[in-house]
């Protein structure tokens, strides 16, 4: 009896029947091979659980049709000629399928990264309500801890990592006049991995015991003691760390062989390097976090030992080894999160001043010298772990010298600004904001390189205050700046600006309000990861607390703005910015296959200022004008007298 | 750069600076200096703040007036500013000026590093033992080992820490001393400091350890080096004392915050509570000794006042009978397996479990006895 067709086509239906399948499979597997090993009992709640983690979700994949053409194609059947059926979108529904056209992941990508970040977010007014006051008010200290880790867990693998791959996603394969990425059903897989490693994060809160709860760095022994809504977390990273990695094998390989003719690796905008260099980071580091969470899955559920510190008469487990592993990628984690934002703000700098990007190819090299010495300063994270002293004195040597190539980036923009005509619209006013909040981050992040403070403050509310500094202040900012910048891109839509600056504004007072006095009660010495703490911080806690529920409610204002823009918002030209880049010279949204015909690129990406400059040029007239720069007249480098004053 | 621009800008940025610097300096960041370490960290940390202000100054000064200068007017919808790539000698300058900075701060940073962790002659060794979620102290002095819950530190004494884990990873803090260090179970880790200020502080554990971490502190009690002496003589030595020895002062007070209990004088052969029996005595030194009861629990008998779990004074009797157990039976589950019952308005998975292991049968048997001589 042949399964109906509902079944049998790549979609839900059949997603799920797989589902059912796979989780069949896993508890067969598990019981067989218990009862061959002779544990007891056969039917094991955890171990089926653990199995059925990583059976049901490939099952997922398979069932939804991420897999179909490469299944056909391996099993040496004849492959269905490609019709593009699964590719572009025409209605809703499309955004909820297997669809290879990389505009529609990109906005899969974002949408179900913000969607995390609601759910992070809420988390954090949790806490914050619970700490508002000394003493336990609404969680216990179990409860408590599992809300930090599914905190940062969602913020860092389930929002801002993929948010940059589904905004780079739409936009880079346009920026270099690429058709789409080199693999666009790769593409498609990369995506469907993200909403399963977030479900099974979530989930983990049904688990016997409690979510996981041992912070998102889930340090052995304790995560290989926990029960098992830890191992939700440690196979939930698997799942989002490949859709990392086949997102970034598929950045390097469409960056390096679809480039546009004329555009050599130095015509390239620097929203491209960024995400060159990011992949790199991502391609090299990831594996190392899937590693870790590996030998925590083997220690806890199979009794391995990687991680015993007292077997037997001598130790043949390696406690701090855990960490070594873990920061190794946990630390390019962190310009993962950072490098695209600095690719967004370059973009945004330059045409929201009319100016070149300063320093142009200073800020392609400071981009690959923060990949490479992003690998070399792990164990700054590591300076109280006990670890062997002399280790500490190299790492503080990398991590402090990181601060150069950063420096140079954080001067070039603000040398673009200088002279220019600044345009200070939503997008703009993100991008400023992130200067001066990532320079603060980096400025205490320069003190943490410095061993004797960071002992003291290693582990207190001082790291809570850089990390957000930096993640939000620094890599949020840019994704708010990135959003609206090419929201009429993606959307064909204008957003309204005036919301867009009452959502920055309120945004960066109540940012300030909550994560600046955490530098002062970290250096006083309270704990971070606490439920609880002493009643010396009570009035600054509360402070912090208030802050934050403006700081959340003040995301309010963003949702309405997109969702009500995105519905009937003025219809948006195809370039509003007048930008100089490829995707600006195409419709807002762009036709189904980018161009009508490959573009050429004759110039920089940049050349505003210059009259008569054009990035790239389109033989066919049925492409949309190309644009121009403006030009005016004036100095060709800073610092000579000027002959005329436009300004003023 | 135009003058006027340049002017406009160092005088507005030179105001910051003359401002910020002072303000910056003067918020207190740090707790109480405590100790030699803390000295030179707290300097360390001032060095970087002067550092730092001109330096955020400079880039907030840009921006705004940037905003104020060139933000597009009227009439400049159209227009663009001036093609300007770059200024080699701007970015060399940018690129040395900061690793001049950084070389200086790293051998700085580097000399405060030796001069904390040197060894110094004399110093006392003190054991750290964590464990989910409570310290001990232990001190070797003569033949004996002394162990407290609460740290005795003598004023101008250096010491080395020898830290411990008995089960997953914690860390040992003393905001006022600025010195931590994590505990790894299956190595010893080794931490110095000198404390150079009479007074209470807390030590807290900073590494997340489980659902007691937020608890898990200790006090720690800086005085004159001949009060502890007078405190190491008073202690028991680690092990029931013979019969009929009455028992010794207890030790300190349960989690304060900083400073909020006095150091109890130690003098030695005061009885704290009524029971003398040779029972209540080897009951009493293991409560307040090698089990550490004392940490999280009151119970006036001990002289114990911890109020991270329930009062054992008061509340063993009502709980025993919701739990329907007779008391002795209901005392022994209570410490080898805690989770069987909880006491009302309290959690799971704080108190260790592995008493069972941690103490001898016999020493848990005379907690059982000494408990049920004193509770009501």
């Amino acid at each position: 009896m042949p399964l109906p067709a509902k079944l049998r086509r790549p979609g839900w239906y059949r997603a799920a029947l797989f589902d059912i399948l796979g989780f069949g499979l896993a508890f067969g597997v598990t019981c067989l091979v218990r009862s061959l090993m002779h544990e007891h009992p056969v039917v094991d709640g955890n171990a089926i659980t653990i199995v059925a983690m990583i059976a049901v979700p490939l099952f997922f994949l398979v069932g939804i049709g991420t897999c179909d053409y490469w299944a056909y194609w391996a099993s040496g059947r004849p492959t269905r000629p490609e019709d593009h059926s699964d590719h572009g979108a025409r209605t809703w529904r499309d955004y909820f399928r297997v669809n290879t056209d990389h505009k529609v992941i990109g906005i899969q990508y974002t949408v179900t990264s913000f969607f995390f970040l609601f759910v992070g977010g809420l988390l954090a007014m949790l806490m914050r309500a619970e700490l508002a006051q000394p003493g336990m008010q609404f969680v216990t200290p179990e409860e408590f801890n599992g809300l930090f880790s599914m905190h940062a867990t969602l913020l860092i693998f389930l929002f801002t990592v993929p948010v940059f791959a589904g905004l780079a996603n739409f936009v880079l394969p346009l920026m270099i006049g690429a058709p789409d990425m080199a693999f666009p059903r790769l593409n498609a897989l990369s995506f469907w991995l993200l909403p399963l490693g977030g479900i099974m994060m979530l989930m983990s809160v049904l688990a016997p015991g409690g979510s996981f709860a041992a912070g998102w760095t889930a340090y052995a022994p304790l995560s290989t003691t926990m029960p098992v809504g830890q191992m939700f977390f440690s196979l939930g990273v698997q799942f989002a760390g490949f859709s990392s990695i086949f997102t970034a094998l598929n950045f390097l390989v469409t960056i390096i062989t679809m480039r546009a003719p004329g555009m050599s690796f130095f015509r390239m905008p620097l929203l491209v390097w960024a995400n060159f260099s990011t992949s790199l980071l991502v391609v090299i580091a990831t594996p190392f976090i899937a590693a870790s969470q590996f030998f925590v899955l083997l220690d806890r559920s199979l009794g391995f030992h990687f991680f015993d510190a007292f077997v037997g008469a001598g130790k043949n487990g390696n406690v701090i080894m855990y960490q070594h592993v873990f920061w190794f990628y946990s630390h390019p984690a962190v310009y993962i999160m950072m490098l695209p934002g600095f690719g967004i703000i370059s973009e945004v700098l330059a045409v929201k001043s009319r100016k070149p990007i300063f320093g142009y190819r200073m800020m392609a090299f400071s981009l690959l010298a923060i990949v490479v010495l992003g690998f070399t300063v792990w164990a700054h994270h590591m300076f109280v772990s006990g670890m062997q002293p002399w280790i500490r004195i190299p790492m503080m040597i990398t991590t402090a010298i990181i601060a150069i190539p950063t420096g140079i980036k954080i001067f070039s923009w603000l040398a673009t600004l200088w002279r220019g005509v600044l345009h200070l619209d939503t997008p703009m006013l993100f991008a400023l904001g992130f200067l001066t909040m990532f320079t603060l981050g980096g400025i205490s992040g320069v003190m943490l390189s410095m061993i004797p403070f960071d002992i003291h403050v290693s582990q207190t509310y001082f790291i809570v205050a850089h990390i957000h500094y930096v993640l939000f202040g620094g890599s949020l900012f840019t994704i708010f700046a990135g959003v609206y910048y090419w929201f009429p891109k993606m959307t064909g839509r204008m957003f309204d600006d005036r919301l867009g600056k009452w959502h920055f504004w309120l945004t960066f007072v109540f940012f300030n309000l909550t994560f600046a006095p955490m530098h002062l009660i970290g250096i006083q010495g309270m704990p971070r990861r606490v439920a609880d703490y002493s009643h010396q911080f009570a009035a600054w806690n509360l402070i912090i607390s208030l802050a934050s529920f403006g700081l959340g409610l003040s995301t309010l204002i963003f949702v309405y703005n997109i969702v009500a823009s995105w519905r009937h918002g003025p219809r948006a030209a195809a370039n509003p910015w007048r930008a100089l880049t490829l995707e600006w010279q195409v419709a807002s949204p762009p036709p189904i296959f980018n161009f009508d015909a490959v573009p050429t690129v004759v110039g920089g990406p940049y050349e505003y200022g210059v009259p008569g400059a054009v990035h790239g040029i389109f033989k066919s007239p049925a492409e949309a004008a190309r644009t121009v720069a403006a030009g005016t007249p004036g100095p060709r480098t800073l610092g000579s007298t000027p002959s005329q004053e436009s300004h003023e | 750069m135009e003058r006027r621009h340049l002017v406009r800008m160092l005088v507005f940025g030179g105001i910051a600076v003359v401002i910020g610097i002072p303000i910056a300096l003067v918020i207190p960041w740090f707790p109480a200096n405590a100790s030699d370490q803390a000295d030179n960290v707290r300097t360390l940390y001032d060095v970087l703040l002067i550092a730092s202000v001109p330096i955020f100054v400079l880039v907030l000064t840009m921006v705004l007036y940037s905003v104020w200068a060139f933000r597009m007017r009227p009439g400049e919808e159209n227009k663009d500013g001036p093609p300007i790539h770059g200024n080699t000698r701007l970015e060399v300058i940018w690129t040395a000026v900061p690793a001049v900075l950084i070389i200086g701060l790293c051998t700085y940073a580097y000399t405060v590093l030796r001069s904390n962790e040197d060894n110094k002659p004399n110093a006392l060794t003190v054991n750290v033992t964590e464990r989910q979620f409570a310290f001990e102290f232990s001190y070797q002095v003569g033949g004996k080992t002394v162990v407290s819950p609460a740290l005795y530190l003598a004023k101008g004494q250096p010491v080395v820490f020898k830290i411990h884990s008995l089960d997953v990873i914690h860390s040992f803090f003393v905001p006022e001393f600025s010195q931590k260090l994590d505990a790894v179970p299956g190595i010893t880790t080794t931490l110095r400091v000198t404390p150079t200020r009479i007074g209470n502080y807390p030590a807290e554990c900073t590494e997340l350890c489980g659902a007691g971490h937020a608890l898990m502190r200790a006090p720690v009690h800086v005085v004159t080096p001949q009060a502890f002496q007078a405190w190491l003589q008073s202690q028991p030595a680690n092990a029931p004392p013979p019969v009929g020895t009455p028992p010794a002062n207890a030790a300190a007070p349960g989690i304060p915050g900083a400073g909020a209990a006095p150091a109890p004088t130690p003098s030695a052969g005061s009885t704290t509570g009524p029971a003398t029996s040779p029972a209540a005595a080897a009951g009493t030194a293991i409560f307040t000794g090698a089990a550490g009861c004392s940490t999280c629990h009151t119970l006036a008998a001990a002289g114990a006042t911890g109020t991270v779990g329930p009062n054992l004074g008061t509340a063993v009797v009502p709980d025993a009978k919701k739990a329907g157990m007779p008391l002795k039976a209901f005392i022994q589950e209570s410490i080898v397996k805690p989770n069987a019952f909880i006491s009302p308005g309290f959690q799971p998975n704080i108190m260790p479990q592995n008493f069972s292991q941690s103490l001898t049968p016999t020493q848990i048997q005379q907690l059982v006895n000494f408990i049920a001589s004193v509770t009501k």
